[in-house]
């Protein structure tokens, strides 16, 4: 028999575009093939700096998400109860008027009445500034339940954090250190350097409760017991310092090791660094002269004592570093038991990390000059490097637990070497970066915008945001002395304290691409009941206007009463812009756009040109004439390409100026999305060899950083082992300064706002109840990291439903077994799921996917998909409140330094239901949403085709 | 019944995979795009029953698989993506009544022609390896085509002329290339890092290899360091005096 021909040259697509991915938050370069104007197949754009040519799961169902059934086809407006679901369409006209006129209300009387908050927004460089020019200092995105302890703890430590500004050096790294992350922040390009350091032979240590994910193919797996992170880090810290295994050099040039700490136990600047009459810190040369940092280029007294001119004493900060970590509370054989690991294996795992440190040490034949004008004949790398994200930042000792990273970093000189930790340009920036935040009484004005940012970076009292009283002034107590580094802001304190009127009621809740009312709530059922409280008084929704845009039928739609349906991510145009969160890489700064690959065939329209039209509608300034014309008539194209935000600098660094051959800082380019597009959709600029590495010290890199508008002057930055701004607040806290703190948060800050970070115990375990015996938490789906795709036809047959997974020995012991219907409780709620069982887990914990748990009808999924009716949250049993402390007070269950939302804190019990209680559905079960009108039916779904040409 | 050509002869091409089962995260980046390419390609559709269901089901060429194996320090979790291993002898090539299931001469690559697949389903009863998976919604039988309109394919750039799950793989783990020629780099990776074929023992000649974990480097086994300084002061003094001394130098 004839072997069948086979058509080996099909040509599947008519052309090929470039734009950027958004099916997370990696922002990979793709080339999107098109035929007959119809999507067809996306695959990974191999000169793309993030994802050099692969791409994830994800990414290649893009086309199933593009075409989903729960696209929203038309602007919506409630007109059943809130939460009913019920609404009717209407014209984008009616629906940006409506708008229009609840916003112009507000920000005539009291600008603050809008909350503002956007979720996986990559366009905050632009939410923010609107935020700013409408005048409302209530924005943020979702950083405060996300990363904010990794962020805020980087930019204070070292000017830089792991992922987004930063990453291991993968060519050169020999020990590799993963804390906490199961397969996100970030996807591909961390995938793409495991794949490198496996190849080369180098030792890869996963420290995460579950082996999934990344920690499968880890050389080391260490079960740690979630929350206690920082104790196993102070404990390497503990043996490195034991066995002189610091570099000691490094530390006396780049960091503030030297620089001397005022010792004044009862004065008014206890613990504070030490100055000169110029404000410079001062350090004490060896010899003991007391000089000023950055006069002297010999290596200072790290050690010793000073006297002060006035008499008082100080002390280096790596003298009081030292001094906690070889304290017993850090050694191997006190932290072992409570971490979960074995006494050897720390012991070892640090002889490991020194061994690679300082015997397998790099020299690079690269010469280079300090900012000290110190030559260097090489460029030294110590070969460690560390990533963390989420099981970290999760918990409410995340902040200081972070903190403690950057130490270990430090300690082995690190940071910015070859085989370390590499920043991404525009990073670093000084520590922290020089933004405060606006807000503050007096600065909210009726029909005004803000004098700053409403995000920032908190110093000290003086830059919080509240009054004389020392109450919040943001709607999520943001820089209020609960939370005074939020930088990210606490989008999940927002819905409670709005429908609560704590710290006061607000008008207009206006939500862009955050599903509050579900997988992105701590406490969904609370949640919902705050979007739909009422005033007994009036009758009136407590929270009374909710403008919601997303793309999707989210569980979110039904909580608005104004529906702005956005576009998918191949419909629009998007920045990628070094002014918000950069895709830069160690060796190049890069930026990127998404251009509209297809027209919308629907009545939608992007966010971000709503939001640019409301602007103009309102007569924001930087957004409409003086006479109310629009300056962007083009919509967000037209201010990705014209809006300087500093004369020259504008949202895209590339291509700029006349020709278009400027960086950085240049002339509105009128063909700069043009140039775009032809390279492929984004932009980067390649660093000299000498300019890779110390970036902090050095001038080759920071003045062509000054040169790109990245780094205001071309001076160099001190790294910071000692988090001199908290120390600020512990003083306010023992009554120095004119600042107060209300008296019920002096024993907080006292406590916890320790200028070198220490280990404590996460707060819902301290305070919670004993009847709680299991950790809690979630890990990040491989094909499902950002829980938007949970509604894809492709993904959701991989994981449609989750199970609680246990360690199978501790099961054992409790008579459960695999497949077992469960109820689990917490002090805050109960829900009941089904139980798998497993080996590559901490014996204490249990853990689930995170969100794929969907409210029966959301998403255009059948109401009996398995999403809703096998598929859980854990969020049900997170509180958001601590329980009450002496006084009545009630804190966020959050770091008390960040805000950051402590969701990995949870602790609960199990037991197992009875035969009849068993019914093979999780528990709670909400009602079924309606799906929205003008939403196609689920009939409706892209199939693919055969092509014959 | 089917006859298998005679590739006995020395030079025989065997295009194939290399998959590392070192490296796989267990991801699903190359069962996505597998499914993706294959969807629009020679093979669609590859179709989706109730894809926004209560039982979603689909027909897809490759699926990645956790297992957990091993105890105590060598236990571990196992990603494994399973697809067609284009086997020398295919049972599911000579078992076919139709000749759709075939084994190409020139290449080796196993395909089923679906204009005259029967859907009889007897071919995915006879692999072992449960590489096939019937598609109720056109009939027929669908199984990898190591992207047979992708490694040929002129319209394509060259260095993209590889199955859609290796260009995909963003950890490396999967490598694609002729297993006939001793001298290519899939081979040599194969003869260097000792893989081997699935269930041997049962005599089908996979060409497809995987290659096992690597020896794991936990640890060089150092020993804890020792303290620095002289014994009997506090580990304070002797670190101080120790970091003075170096200092000093």
């Amino acid at each position: 028999m004839a072997e069948p021909k086979v058509a080996e040259s099909l040509k599947t697509w008519d052309e090929v575009k470039t734009t950027t991915c958004y099916m997370c938050a990696c922002r990979c370069g793709i080339r999107v093939h098109l035929k007959d104007g119809k999507v067809r197949h996306i695959e990974g754009n191999r000169d793309h700096p993030v994802n050099q040519g692969v791409i994830c799961g994800k990414g290649s169902a893009g086309v199933q998400q593009h075409y989903s059934p729960a696209r929203l086809a038309q602007p919506l407006r409630r007109v059943g109860p809130r939460g009913s679901g019920e609404f009717e369409t209407i014209s984008w006209e009616e629906a940006l008027q409506t708008a229009t006129e609840w916003l112009a209300e507000v920000r005539a009387e009291d600008p603050r009445k809008l909350a503002f908050f956007t979720g996986r927004d990559q366009s905050q460089a632009l939410t923010g500034w609107w935020a700013q020019q409408f005048g409302t200092p209530n924005f943020a995105a979702h950083g405060g339940f996300c990363s904010v302890n990794m962020a805020a703890a980087g930019l204070y430590s070292i000017g830089g954090s792991f992922w987004e500004f930063g990453e291991p050096d993968w060519e050169h790294t020999r020990y590799f250190l993963l804390f906490g992350v199961a397969e996100d922040h970030s996807s591909n390009p961390i995938k793409i350097g495991l794949g490198k350091l496996k190849e080369r032979g180098a030792k890869v240590v996963s420290v995460n409760p579950i082996r999934s994910g990344y920690s499968a193919i880890a050389d080391e797996w260490l079960g740690i017991r979630p929350g206690t992170d920082g104790l196993l880090v102070g404990a390497l810290i503990h043996e490195l310092l034991r066995a002189g295994k610091v570099d000691l050099e490094y530390l006396a040039r780049y960091s503030d090791a030297s620089w001397l700490v005022i010792q004044d136990p009862d004065g008014p600047e206890h613990g504070l660094i030490a100055r000169d009459e110029e404000g410079r810190p001062l350090m004490r040369e060896r010899g003991g002269r007391l000089v000023a940092a950055g006069t002297s280029s010999g290596l200072a007294d790290l050690t010793g004592e000073a006297r002060l001119k006035d008499g008082r004493r100080a002390v280096p900060v790596f003298r009081l570093l030292a001094e906690r970590f070889l304290a017993e509370e850090y050694s191997p054989a006190v932290v072992a038991a409570r971490c979960g690991i074995p006494v050897e294996t720390i012991r070892r795992i640090a002889a490991e990390v020194a061994h690679a440190a300082f015997e397998e040490a790099i020299e690079l034949d690269i010469p280079w000059t300090d900012d000290k004008g110190v030559e260097h004949a090489t460029t030294r790398g110590r070969p460690v490097s560390v990533h963390a994200m989420r099981g970290i930042s999760a918990h409410s000792n995340g902040f200081q637990t972070c903190r403690l990273l950057h130490i270990l970093q430090l300690l082995l000189g690190s940071i910015d070497v070859p085989g370390g930790f590499l920043y991404k340009p525009p990073y670093p920036k000084p520590p922290p970066p020089g933004i405060r935040p606006a807000g503050k009484p007096g600065q909210v004005k009726a029909g005004q915008p803000l004098p700053g940012p409403p995000l920032g970076f908190v110093t000290g009292p003086e830059d919080l945001l509240v009054d004389a009283a020392g109450e919040p002034q943001r709607i999520d107590k943001a820089f209020s002395w609960e939370a005074p580094l939020s930088a990210h802001g606490l989008m999940h304190r927002v819905i409670a304290n709005a429908a609560q009127r704590d710290p006061y009621g607000i008008e207009v809740l206006f939500l862009y691409m955050a599903n509050m009312s579900w997988n992105s709530a701590v406490n969904v059922p609370d949640t919902v009941a705050h979007l739909t409280a009422k005033d007994p008084e009036t009758g009136d929704y407590l929270i009374p206007k909710v403008i919601y845009s997303d793309a999707y039928a989210a569980e979110m739609v039904a909580y608005a009463d104004l529906v702005l349906p956005d576009t998918t991510y191949l419909e629009r145009w998007d920045c990628i812009s070094l002014l918000d969160r950069p895709i830069s890489d160690a060796q190049g700064a890069a930026d990127a756009i998404r251009q509209p690959v297809v027209p919308p065939d629907r009545d939608v329209r992007p966010f971000q040109d709503v939001l640019l039209d409301l602007g103009a509608r309102l007569g924001l300034p930087g957004m409409a004439e003086e006479d109310g014309t629009p300056l962007y008539p083009g919509g967000y194209a037209d201010y990705i390409v014209n809006h300087e935000r500093a004369p020259g600098v504008g949202p895209l660094a590339g291509f700029r100026g006349e020709n278009g051959t400027a960086e950085g800082k240049g002339a509105p380019n009128p063909q700069q999305l043009e140039r775009y597009i032809e390279q492929g959709c984004f932009w980067r600029s390649e660093l000299a060899p000498e300019q890779r590495y110390y970036r902090f010290a050095n001038p080759s890199y920071l003045d062509w950083a000054v040169e790109r508008g990245f780094l205001p002057k071309s001076e160099g930055i001190t790294l910071q082992l000692y988090t001199e701004p908290l120390q600020r607040f512990r003083l306010a806290a023992l009554g120095h300064g004119d600042i107060q703190p209300p008296n019920h948060h002096r024993a907080r800050l006292l406590r916890f706002f320790d200028p070198l970070p220490f280990w404590y115990q996460p707060l819902e375990e301290e305070t919670g109840d004993e009847g709680f015996p299991l950790h809690a938490v979630t890990q990040r789906p491989m094909a499902m990291y950002h829980s938007w795709g949970s509604q894809n036809a492709w993904l959701r047959q991989i994981l449609g439903w989750n199970s609680l997974y246990m360690a199978r020995e501790k099961a054992a012991t409790m008579g459960l077994s695999d497949g077992d219907w469960v109820a689990v409780e917490s002090a805050h709620g109960r829900i009941v799921v089904r139980l798998a069982l497993m080996d590559g887990v901490n014996p204490d914990t249990v853990w689930t996917w995170n969100a794929i748990g969907k409210r029966a009808g959301a998403w255009n999924l059948a109401p009996d998909a398995p999403e809703a009716r096998k598929g859980f949250l854990l969020n049900h049993l997170i509180g958001e409140l601590l329980p009450e402390r002496a006084g009545g007070y009630r804190y966020a269950a959050c770091d008390p330094i960040t805000g950051q939302a402590a969701w990995y804190d949870l602790r609960v019990r199990i037991r197992k239901l009875s035969a009849e209680e068993a019914v093979g559905q999780s528990k709670p079960q909400f009602s079924v949403l309606p799906l929205p009108p003008g939403v196609p039916g689920r009939a409706a779904v892209r199939q693919g085709r055969k092509e014959t040409v | 019944m089917t006859s298998l050509p005679d590739t006995s002869r020395p030079g025989q091409k065997k295009l194939g995979l290399v998959i590392d089962l070192d490296t796989c995260v267990g991801c699903q980046a190359c069962a996505v795009a597998c499914k993706e390419w294959n969807d629009q390609g020679w093979s669609a559709p590859l179709s989706d029953i109730d894809p926004y269901g209560a039982q979603p089901l689909g027909v897809w060429l490759n699926r990645v698989h956790g297992y957990e194996a091993g105890e105590g320090a060598n236990a571990r979790t196992v990603h494994f993506p399973r697809s067609c291993l284009h086997c020398e002898d295919a049972a599911c090539v000579t078992v076919c009544p139709t000749g759709a299931s075939f084994k190409r001469a020139e290449d080796g690559i196993v395909l089923v022609d679906p204009d005259t697949c029967i859907g009889c389903k007897l071919c995915s009863w006879a692999c072992p390896y449960g590489a096939r998976e019937y598609d109720p919604d056109q009939g027929v039988m669908r199984k990898c085509t190591l992207c047979v309109d992708r490694i040929y394919n002129d319209n394509l750039a060259p260095e993209d002329r590889v199955p859609a799950c290796v260009k995909a793989c963003p950890t490396s783990a999967r490598h694609y290339g002729d297993l006939g020629d001793p001298n290519s780099d899939v081979s040599k990776l194969v003869e260097e890092r000792q893989g081997y074929d699935l269930l041997p023992e049962l005599g089908y000649k996979p060409v497809n290899k995987y290659l096992p974990p690597r020896r794991r480097p936990v640890g060089e086994h150092l020993a804890a360091m020792d303290s620095v300084g002289e014994e009997g002061n506090s580990l304070t003094e002797r670190f101080f005096r120790w970091a003075d001394k170096a200092l000093s130098r």
